[in-house]
């Protein structure tokens, strides 16, 4: 009988085999698996290790140095608020401050339901747009704090982004 | 198959798409558009279309440079020339497409303009005449908007790939190196150094495998072109990246792109592998002696990941942290295989350099700083956008006429250039020309090519808080005086910006960033300081109203603060099972 912990694992192992790119490295690896999965479980740096012949420690010391990873399930619905110099000249303070307060949150995070992650984005790329939020990887240009509102309303009419079923 | 097959082949291809009997739509599709909402305007365009059963080819196109006009789209129709909507939503897609394509009627307060020879539809104007495409000399830029990133043969069919072929065909790599040299083309990610000079390093350095990397990390807040060129013309870096392999006999290429930005990474690799499906990459490319591969690599969210060698340690997958120098690149890179950096818009310019000469490049742009400058718009402007025009423009030319002054008649304050690491420059700063060393000279940079505009609603102390927090979120803490010194940097800022600071809080400011400057390995926290300096000099006067009369002349520094703090392992203890 597989358990869950088995089917994390063969999945893991699917991500880390599946990559396309002609360059496998520890952390292409590891980005593999967070756009699978969304999150670096334990399993996965076990697995990333062996597969690149190295120790669980430097696996990690890369996971645990770039802040895209993260380390526990995500949300099923992820937003993030672009706080580069544009965006705050142009009122990322006051959209922090709808969108924290609308999820319950006082800094980056999952809210209580664990339905949604925030995190801060030091650029999001579209300056001219600015001030920019994404919801699910999808971009919004211009969001004043009521559409940003709006938006988090309309949350849970969205498809979530991760497949986790896979 | 020879390089005039394959370019004939692609312009009647390209003929019968923009002169056919169908009706043609681009849609621009680059980040800018993304924001502004053109993915929901493309999906509710094609399923009108087909709800309506009216024939049309949609193509997604990259970026115009006028985002403020986002999303752009525009129409041509047989014999007619292309018409362009501007700010198009989902709501009044289906009235443009139902009045334009079945009739010549649109909803005029959508119509943006026309361009082609073809003359306007009906008296729309020409977008040539308009400031934000006239002042523009697109070089780099100059099939976005027009050609679709995912069709190879449509950049063919615009001259594309005629550089390489020429420089296989007529010209050995010192002759390539030469050209480059002689158009005076100068590093475009920051450190404005000569790329010519910086290709010949690598030639005497032993193969067989040699790279070449494009750094496309682009982290800048504020700065977008990199990825407005692989969004909008992957190929014209795909073209410039085999030039430089040819030119410094390097075997492989690799695109360094920061992971989340799908657009870029997405159109490149489609590049990619048609450039491989057409013979132009590979083994023997177009027949010749010459194979060259190229791939893409990603890295995490990381700042540093920029810097050259810190690039290097992200490609194999390592913390992207800086080398010590020597050894420098060419000697031991990636892989500890030779190696050579260059950013995006460098890598692009080469193949319109070879094709139409050194001398063409060389008679663009002023002084030392030939060609164009591709500037990111962005900030208290009327008119953000991705901006291509010669050297030697002024600021003030470029805020005013390009950018349509300073938005809601407010008052010019300030201009960050260069990226959180540049600096800031008041509002005398009109005057200023778009030169890489005029502009170092005036105390700030114009590094990657942002500008941001800040009118006098913006508190300079709120401002430099917020490039500070920057700066210390991406040290990447290897070495000290950076790791620690950003911190201190920090604090004092924000005790400055809270009505908090102690009594020679300036004086320690300038001390800190004096050992940043000398101690630091990268250019992280060598030019960590200079946003600050930049704006001690310019704003004196803004600091001293929070040091000594505790207020903020615009009340921005009586807002929340949220800013996240650097999570980087020296900072948190991240155990894992915990």
């Amino acid at each position: 009988m597989t358990t869950e912990k088995d089917n994390l694992r063969t999945t893991i192992k699917e991500a880390i085999d599946s990559q396309k790119r002609p360059t496998v490295t520890v952390l292409s690896s590891l980005l593999a698996i967070q756009d699978s999965i969304g999150y670096i479980p334990e399993e996965a740096i076990e697995e990333v290790a062996v597969h690149s012949n190295t120790s669980i420690n430097s696996v990690f010391g890369v996971a645990s140095f770039y802040p895209n990873f993260r380390f526990t399930p995500p949300g099923e619905h992820s937003v993030e608020v672009c706080w580069g110099p544009t965006c705050h000249l142009k009122g990322s303070t006051e959209l922090l401050e709808v969108v924290l307060d609308k999820l319950g949150l006082a800094s980056e995070g999952d809210t209580e339901d664990g339905k949604v992650s925030f995190r801060f984005n030091t650029c999001l790329g579209a300056c001219s747009q600015a001030p920019v939020l994404s919801v699910d990887h999808e971009l919004y240009g211009n969001v004043n704090p009521d559409m940003a509102d709006k938006l988090l309303g309309d949350l849970d009419q969205r498809k979530t982004h991760y497949n986790r079923s896979k | 198959m020879n390089y005039e097959e394959i370019a004939s082949r692609a312009k009647t291809e390209w003929d019968a798409m923009t002169n056919g009997s169908v009706p043609l739509i681009r849609v621009g599709t680059a980040m800018c558009g993304h924001a502004a909402g053109a993915f929901r305007v493309l999906d509710t365009m094609k399923k009108h279309l087909a709800a309506k059963g009216i024939e049309a080819n949609i193509q997604e196109v990259g970026c115009l440079g006028l985002c403020y006009a986002e999303p752009l789209i525009d129409i041509k129709k047989p014999g007619k020339s292309r018409l362009f909507f501007n700010n198009v939503t989902t709501e009044d897609i289906g009235q443009i497409l139902d009045e334009y394509l079945v009739s010549d009627g649109y909803p005029q307060e959508k119509i943006f303009g026309y361009l082609g020879n073809e003359g306007p539809v009906k008296d729309e104007v020409s977008l040539e005449s308009m400031p934000g495409l006239k002042l523009q000399n697109r070089i780099a830029l100059r099939n976005a908007g027009h050609t679709s990133p995912y069709d190879i043969n449509q950049y063919i069919a615009n001259g594309g790939y005629k550089g390489l072929n020429k420089a296989l065909s007529d010209m050995s790599p010192s002759d390539v190196i030469d050209e480059v040299k002689n158009s005076g083309l100068r590093g475009r990610g920051g450190a404005a150094f000569p790329t010519g000079v910086k290709w010949s390093f690598l030639v005497g350095s032993p193969g067989p495998t040699k790279y070449i990397l494009c750094n496309c990390e682009e982290g800048d807040p504020g700065a977008y072109n990199d990825k407005g060129i692989l969004e909008s013309d992957p190929h014209t870096l795909l073209e410039g990246l085999a030039i430089a392999g040819y030119a410094t006999g390097a075997s492989n290429g690799v695109v360094f792109i920061r992971h989340g930005h799908e657009g870029p990474i997405q159109r490149t690799e489609k590049a990619i592998e048609q450039a491989y499906e057409s013979g132009l990459l590979g083994k023997n490319i177009l027949g010749t002696d010459f194979s060259f591969d190229i791939e893409v690599a990603l890295t995490g969210e990381s700042y540093v990941a920029g810097e050259e060698t810190a690039l290097m340690e992200a490609v194999e997958g390592k913390r992207s942290m800086p080398r010590y120098r020597p050894p420098f690149p060419a000697a031991f890179g990636v892989w500890g295989k030779p190696s050579n950096i260059n950013n995006v818009k460098s890598l692009s310019y080469a193949p319109e350099i070879i094709s139409k000469g050194a001398d063409w490049f060389s008679s663009i742009g002023v002084n030392q700083s030939t060609g164009t400058a591709i500037v990111c718009l962005s900030g208290d402007v009327n008119r953000p956008g991705l901006y291509e025009v010669p050297m030697g423009l002024t600021l003030g030319e470029v805020i005013d006429d390009l950018g349509g002054g300073v938005s809601n008649n407010d008052q010019l304050k300030l201009l960050q250039t260069g990226g959180p690491l540049g600096g800031v420059l008041g509002p005398d700063s009109r005057d200023i020309h778009i030169d890489f060393d005029e502009m170092r000279s005036a105390g700030a940079i114009f590094g990657s090519g942002g500008i941001i505009v800040g009118s006098n609603r913006v508190c300079a102390v709120d401002l430099t808080r917020v490039l500070v927090a920057f700066c210390q979120f991406e040290s990447c803490g290897k070495c000290f005086p950076c790791r620690l010194g950003m911190e201190h940097l920090l604090e004092i800022v924000e005790r400055i910006s809270n009505y908090d600071s102690k009594p020679g809080d300036m004086d320690l400011m300038k001390s800190v960033g004096g050992t940043m400057e000398a101690g630091s390995l990268c250019g992280h926290g060598q030019l960590g300081f200079g946003p600050i300096r930049s704006a001690i000099t310019h704003f004196e006067e803004d600091f001293r109203l929070h040091i000594e009369e505790n207020r903020c002349p615009t009340g921005s520094c009586d807002r929340s603060k949220i800013v996240p703090k650097n999570t980087r392992p020296y900072a948190t203890d991240h155990v894992i099972g915990e």
